[in-house]
């Protein structure tokens, strides 16, 4: 007897499925075994009605869309937690996760405080609201002068992607101001585009905004062709992995390095320029898009170890296991939402970590990272005494005479 | 039900904003335009009203720089038709020319509802509803944040101030000024926005002439004034606590 194949047409649950296939190696979703080592070493997993691998077995079952009835995966941060650990080697994050988001911006199913900072990154070019025309404003001041490619007029060596938060954020600014300093001291050759630069959009693509981020892309391209210039560089962990892995795919290709990997080749040169003894004990914090998304740990860790006088020690989460500051994949538009929801936030966990490890500064590399861990320092028992520093910014007092 | 809904785009406060050479109006050069941010609720407010019952939705708005992305974004939410009024000098509209372009352009609609946001912040001679009303002879309640359709009435929850709510039932056709929609303007993504340009059109409907009659004339328009009796303490903590200490103490409340 043969049963007759009865033709259906495509439920909501089928059409999501078939997307995923368009990540790269997207199809490896068939593969998953159900095991939840995703589910269990997501940091917000125990917190979702569908943590990663229940997701999938709703995709199984044909009711996906209960998914997105809930709002639950606004829980995730787009750590590649999952990703890094799934044996299946599914692309969780990037794809299961980022077109979930997706789905329920469609929908029109978003906390309000990420609208805000959508619409910001839309109209201004940023997520924090601020006017574009003041892009370089941490910049005024400086001396030398920051070159601003508009006024410069001429190639330079080395384009710094500044980024949004590196810009505008009063915390972060000082990091900006931090490598302006070792840049020059390296005699390096670079400038900046102002107010010619867009935001990245690498976290608002993970939080479902496609759409944005090729807006943005296309502005940043934009600018890019006015200028000559032999690469890119930047202290942003997001922009570097939106320029190296995400702008190919647009037509926008540029060889691009995250300011460690640029200032650990130069290690020769900056070690005649430290002056100072930091004589502290330091922990470092991978950064998830510099780390597991893309593979870098051990420059970081060579440039600290260079500075004088320094111990670094390690946290128990970290490399690939990190533990994320929860800004990314909208995480830092998310505060409110998440706080709701947890009551108590990744960022205060990473601190207590950092203050079991003895540490008296934690180390990062992130723009998201400086006033994240600075604000769960302040809540964080015991951690009254831990200072946050940027690596730019301990290079930088490193160098101070 | 026919539901209309007055939308304006205002200055952009994320910029500086700085009076030009004649000192009567805004220096326009580094000007940015927003949509005005209650009427954005009221848009939403009238999307929502669609969802609930049978209507539709029709958006106005004068012809200015942005305004077509603000139409088709009103249009991805819902919006079923979308008017331009064209032939309007930017910066020369006040609302009482406003609200009678609207009104000859709207009054063939026959709408039942007409929504607009309760107060602009560029409403230099009073705010744009209570005239739209006038001109159509509508009745007209303002600082409404809540409206629920019952046949040919409504009922507005309007806000006063001290936290006192009202609910009111109006009989339609009316005009409501919108202080709050019932939940935050939605979102709509960027893609879709995209799409709706393709597919939606914006009629544009010229404006013979404005009468701005009944509004007021400025003589001067500045800045707020330093005062004299601020002054700015400077320095580190230390030294603007010591300063601070010094100058309590001195003034005997230390």
């Amino acid at each position: 007897m043969t049963t007759e194949v009865v033709s259906k047409s495509p439920s909501f649950t089928n059409t999501f499925y078939s997307s995923l296939f368009d990540v790269p190696e997207g199809e490896r979703i068939r593969a998953c075994l159900q095991c939840a080592t995703c589910s269990g070493v997501c940091p917000f997993g125990y917190l979702m009605d569908y943590p990663p691998g229940k997701m999938i077995s709703t995709i199984r079952a044909d009711i996906f869309d209960q998914v997105l009835q809930t709002d639950s995966v606004w829980l995730c941060v787009s750590c590649y937690a999952c990703t890094e650990v799934c044996p299946a080697k599914i692309p969780l994050t990037p794809g299961l996760m980022t077109r979930t988001k997706e789905e329920m911006l469609l929908a029109g199913n978003v906390p309000s405080e990420l609208q805000d900072a959508l619409m910001n990154t839309q109209r201004y070019g940023n997520p924090l609201g601020e006017s574009p025309r003041k892009r370089a404003a941490w910049a005024d001041g400086l001396d030398p002068e920051v070159t601003i490619m508009r006024k410069a007029k001429r190639p330079v060596d080395v384009l710094w992607f500044v980024g949004d938060y590196a810009s505008y954020h009063p915390r972060v600014q000082n990091s900006s101001k931090s490598l302006a300093k070792i840049l020059n001291a390296l005699n390096i050759d670079y400038g900046i585009l102002g107010r010619e630069e867009s935001s990245d959009g690498d976290s608002q693509r993970l939080a479902g905004e496609r759409g944005l981020f090729e807006v943005m892309a296309e502005k940043n391209a934009k600018a890019f062709n006015n200028y000559q210039f032999n690469q890119i560089i930047t202290t942003d962990p997001h922009a570097y992995n939106a320029i190296k892995n995400e702008y190919p795919e647009l037509g926008i290709s540029y060889p691009v390095q995250h300011v460690v990997e640029f200032l650990v080749e130069r290690l020769d040169q900056l070690k005649p320029l430290f002056k100072q003894e930091l004589n502290a004990r330091i922990t470092y914090h991978d950064p998830c898009y510099l780390g597991r998304a893309n593979g870098i740990y051990d420059a970081p860790r060579l440039l600290l170890e260079q500075i004088p006088g320094v111990e670094l020690v390690e946290m128990s989460h970290n490399r690939t296991t990190s533990i994320c500051c929860g800004g990314g994949g909208g995480g830092m538009w998310l505060d409110g939402y998440q706080w709701e929801k947890a009551h108590v936030r990744m960022s205060e966990w990473r601190i207590r970590e950092a203050v079991t490890a003895g540490a008296d500064i934690l180390a990062v590399a992130c723009p998201y990272e400086t006033p994240r861990f600075e604000d769960a320092a302040k809540m964080v028992q015991g951690a009254g005494k831990l200072a946050v520093k940027d690596i730019t910014e301990l290079l930088s007092e490193a160098m101070e005479e | 039900m026919n539901i209309v809904v007055l939308v304006k785009l205002v200055p952009d406060l994320v910029e500086e904003l700085s009076i030009d050479a004649s000192g009567i109006k805004l220096d326009d050069s580094w000007l940015r335009l927003i949509i005005n941010e209650f009427d954005d609720h009221a848009i939403e407010q009238a999307i929502l009203l669609k969802e609930q019952s049978d209507a539709q939705v029709t958006i106005i708005a004068p012809d200015i720089e942005g305004v077509d992305d603000v139409l088709f974004t009103a249009s991805a939410k819902g919006a079923d038709r979308l008017i331009k009024l064209t032939g309007i000098d930017e910066g020369e509209i006040n609302n009482h020319a406003l609200g009678r372009a609207v009104a000859n352009e709207i009054k063939d609609l026959q709408p039942d509802l007409l929504l607009t946001g309760v107060q602009a912040n560029d409403d230099l001679d009073g705010p744009v509803g209570p005239l739209l009303a006038e001109f159509l002879g509508l009745p007209y309640v303002g600082y409404i944040s809540g409206v629920k359709v019952d046949n040919n009435k409504v009922v507005a929850r309007k806000e006063y101030p001290g936290g006192l709510i009202a609910e009111m039932e109006v009989t339609l056709p009316a005009a409501l000024g919108i202080q709050a929609a019932e939940q935050p303007p939605r979102y709509v993504a960027v893609s879709k926005v995209r799409q709706t340009m393709k597919t939606a059109t914006i009629e544009e409907k010229s404006v013979s002439e404005l009468d701005p009659s009944g509004s007021l004339s400025i003589s001067k328009m500045y800045q707020p004034e330093v005062g004299e009796r601020a002054t700015m303490i400077d320095g580190d903590e230390e030294e603007i606590t010591a300063q601070l200490i010094e100058l309590f103490q001195e003034l005997g409340v230390m």
